[in-house]
């Protein structure tokens, strides 16, 4: 043990030599939603709209002609290795898709610049809470390492509809720790001058989020 | 470092950006002649204010939530010896490094040997309030290693050469054109025609940025979660350069004090909707990031954290004052303080501004630290900042706690015991004042001097300024002119004049007087409420009466409106009447 780590939990000790009590935590909030599955996807694509996110809601057999809207003819855009490639329009001359392997340190994976140069991106995502407008992204296979989320401009997200919970408390259940989480509520956005909101400062300044049903 | 008097606990003081060098008071007498900055303050806390009020209102479990937030945190401080370790043990395990630091010095000697051994001149920085508290910046500098924030404010109050002026929007002192002034002298390859919209002004700092993210190797974050059970660091942040740190370097460094933890990664479901709503009054903030150590091939491969003692542990032994640890810097005291509002952020000294700022710096330093000991007074008590605070910190209470502990530290009782000072105006007014109000005669003679109230006070009747300390009250405020008399000299001298002591036989039979008077007072009750009542449709039927005359006028206007555009149109030789009558068919 340091000698600082023993100093500090030494006077930590002292300081609670009055042994203050540890109450039990009342979790009195609410942790299970009691609204239909119809309510919650309204409520969250309500929420997103009000973060200035665009949102489209598909199906299987529609989704692929809504990324090729959105990412335009010309565009070249990078996935995870995860990936449904059944969500994708085909590849042309001028859109093509770029596989990042997931490991930053291997071959197959993008560099930050090469993220920087890249159109958009495309990915899935784990669990997205109503009450907040919030997609979680836990680094799977189908989302990728964090920073091909972060660097392009322009993310395509897909939410699959069974993922929609109301709560914070039912999202946290659905992400694990182990691996790195990343919270989206809308594209960046600053209010630093003048408490003007501004979307888009340093991450994707384009956040489309498409609701898929029946995957 | 310290000298402890026998019979109490030793604690080890804080050191760094948290003592303030001149009085609140002082401070405060300038800054509020700084028109801009009220302004600014004032537009910035309300609207903030208000958005916090509309989303928390959103919630109908919001209390239960502050109850939660509150027990978690006092959970922690009671197990904290235990959590560190767990924290430390799961945060290792994984790769990462724990590193201890009793002060602030040591928290960046720490982090400049991390940054020399990855041979880096330059890193990048999140906003983070630790590192402002150790001063990092000035630390690193200089050693000769440069810190680029990289948070918008924060750029903008360091390439401004400036201080923060709120925790949450650092530059809320600056204005446009101001910013735009700025950047046009510090960011090298800035367009010479930027103008001061601020989606313009984002946008150059985004250029400016973009390369320092990709070229840097080192970052350093503050943390705003530690987990003790998952090991998980995690910072909450809006614009996306967090996640810029905390994804593209090789190397980060993360400043976080040691009550920054919470037991379970369960808990954050409720720190995470306490804080965004008490912040910045979103549902959520856009961007959150949480990393349990190192995971291979994505973000940071060599993470740091140092767990900060620098005076905690000294505010952890302060029974009342304890709680202030469970600030979890959301800003929402700042932002309903009347007085904050008027004085702003610089006014409090230490990086920690507002009525949070005013206990948590006197607890980090003592209160005998410098200046801190005016810190406690800049409150009116008002309590709007214990109503707003999501962990339920009793900010009131430990105010007047720390008032009395300065008062015991003047008088040579308090932890320093080394401050004692010569009896002051205070001490003498007070000791006057008790030796003359437990004494009448001499009371009686002092009140002689009255009349000498009235020449100070002159002929407008008042008194403008008073010597010594009282004088803090005539600072601001008059004092009517004091009456040429006492009372208990009016009533010596004029009881003979008073009605005679009645007879016995005179004497009220009180009891037959209630008995009279039973039921009398319900009628009149009743017959108040009456009246009340008549009063209140009188007052209706006067605003029903105001609003058909204020929906009347639109119509007046309309009229006066198209008796000019008839007289434009036939001025200018056109139809007139087409003009009408096309407006009649509406």
């Amino acid at each position: 043990m340091s000698e600082a780590k023993a100093e500090i939990l030494r006077r930590v000790r002292a300081s609670l030599a009055d042994s203050p009590e540890a109450p039990e935590v009342t979790r009195a909030y609410r942790t299970e939603s009691e609204k239909s599955a119809h309510d919650v996807r309204a409520m969250l694509i309500d929420r997103l709209l009000d973060y200035k996110a665009n949102v489209y809601e598909e199906t299987m057999d529609s989704v692929a002609e809504r990324i090729e809207k959105l990412l335009g003819k010309s565009a070249r855009y990078v996935i995870p290795k995860g990936l449904n490639l059944d969500w994708l329009p085909e590849d042309s001359a001028a859109r093509r898709h770029l596989v990042d392997s997931g490991n930053g340190q291997r071959a197959g994976s993008l560099t930050d610049r090469e993220l920087d140069a890249v159109d958009a991106v495309v990915t899935s995502s784990t669990v997205s809470c109503a009450e907040t407008g919030t997609i979680f992204l836990n680094a799977s296979d189908e989302e990728g390492r964090r920073a091909i989320t972060l660097v392009p401009d322009h993310h395509i997200c897909i939410v699959p509809a069974e993922s929609i919970v109301e709560l914070i408390p039912e999202s946290v259940r659905r992400v694990n720790p182990e691996r790195p989480i990343t919270m989206i509520s809308g594209p960046s956005a600053t209010s630093d001058i003048e408490l003007q909101r501004v979307e888009g400062v340093h991450g994707p300044r384009t956040l489309d989020v498409i609701i898929l049903d029946g995957q | 470092m310290t000298v402890t008097q026998l019979g109490m606990p030793k604690v080890f003081h804080g050191t760094g950006n948290i003592a303030a060098e001149e009085s609140f008071t002082s401070f405060a007498g300038r800054e509020l002649k700084n028109e801009q900055l009220r302004a600014n303050l004032g537009f910035a806390t309300h609207t903030i204010r208000d958005k916090r009020a509309k989303v928390v209102g959103e919630l109908p479990d919001w209390e239960l939530l502050r109850t939660a937030g509150s027990e978690i945190k006092q959970d922690v401080m009671a197990r904290l010896p235990e959590l560190l370790e767990q924290f430390e043990k799961n945060f290792t395990e994984r790769g990462g490094k724990v590193h201890w630091a009793r002060d602030a010095d040591e928290a960046n000697q720490i982090a400049l040997d991390i940054i020399r051994e990855q041979q880096a001149e330059e890193v990048i920085k999140i906003k983070s309030m630790a590192t402002q508290e150790t001063g990092l910046n000035e630390y690193l500098e200089e050693n000769g290693v440069s810190a680029v924030e990289t948070d918008l404010a924060e750029e903008i109050v360091q390439l401004g050469e400036d201080k923060p002026s709120h925790i949450l929007v650092p530059a809320i002192h600056r204005n446009r054109s101001e910013i735009r002034d700025i950047f046009l002298k510090k960011m090298p390859h800035i367009d010479k025609d930027i103008s001061d919209n601020p989606a313009e002004l984002a946008e150059a700092s985004r250029h400016h940025l973009r390369e320092k993210f990709f070229r840097n190797k080192v970052a350093i974050s503050g943390a705003n979660f530690g987990v003790a059970d998952s090991g998980t660091l995690s910072i909450v942040e809006s614009e996306g350069n967090g996640r810029m740190c905390l994804t593209l370097p090789d190397t980060l460094i993360s400043f976080m004090g040691i009550e920054k933890l919470v037991p379970t990664f369960q808990d954050l479901e409720v720190f995470l909707q306490l804080l965004p709503r008490s912040s910045t009054g979103e549902r959520m903030n856009p961007y959150t990031s949480m990393w349990s150590g190192v995971t291979p091939g994505d973000g940071p491969q060599n993470l740091h954290v140092i767990l900060m003692d620098n005076g905690r542990t000294a505010a952890l032994a302060d029974q009342v004052g304890r709680q202030a640890l469970h600030c979890i810097r959301c800003s929402a005291c700042m932002n309903v303080c009347p007085v904050y509002e008027r004085a702003g952020g610089h006014a409090y000294g230490s990086v920690y501004p507002g009525p949070i700022g005013a206990i948590l710096s006197p607890l980090l330093t003592g209160v005998e630290a410098e200046e801190n000991n005016s810190l406690p007074y800049a409150s009116s008590l008002c309590g709007a900042c214990y109503e707003a605070c999501p962990v339920k910190i009793n900010i009131p209470d430990v105010l007047v706690h720390l008032r009395g502990k300065d008062v015991d530290a003047k008088h040579g009782k308090g932890e320093e015991g080394n401050k004692r000072q010569a009896p002051d105006q205070m001490d003498a007014i007070m000791g006057g004042a008790k030796a003359m109000f437990s004494n009448s005669t001499l009371l009686s003679i002092a009140e002689r001097g009255l009349p000498a109230g009235g020449l100070a006070a002159g002929r407008d009747h008042k008194i403008s300024w008073l010597p010594g300390l009282i004088g803090g009250w005539t600072k601001y405020r008059d004092i009517p002119e004091p009456p040429k008399q006492a009372f208990r000299h009016w009533w010596k001298k004029n009881k003979k004049n008073g009605p005679k002591q009645r007879a016995a036989s005179d004497r009220v039979d009180v009891d037959a007087l209630i008995a009279k008077n039973s039921g009398l007072a319900e009628e009149l009750h009743r017959r108040h409420a009456g009246e009340a009542q008549e009063e209140r449709e009188e007052a209706q039927e006067q605003a029903a009466e105001l609003k058909k005359e204020q929906r009347r006028e639109p119509d007046m206007v309309r009229r006066e409106e198209d008796l000019l555009k008839g007289q434009d149109d036939s001025s200018n030789g056109t139809t007139g009447e087409g003009t009408s009558s096309q407006e009649g068919n509406d």
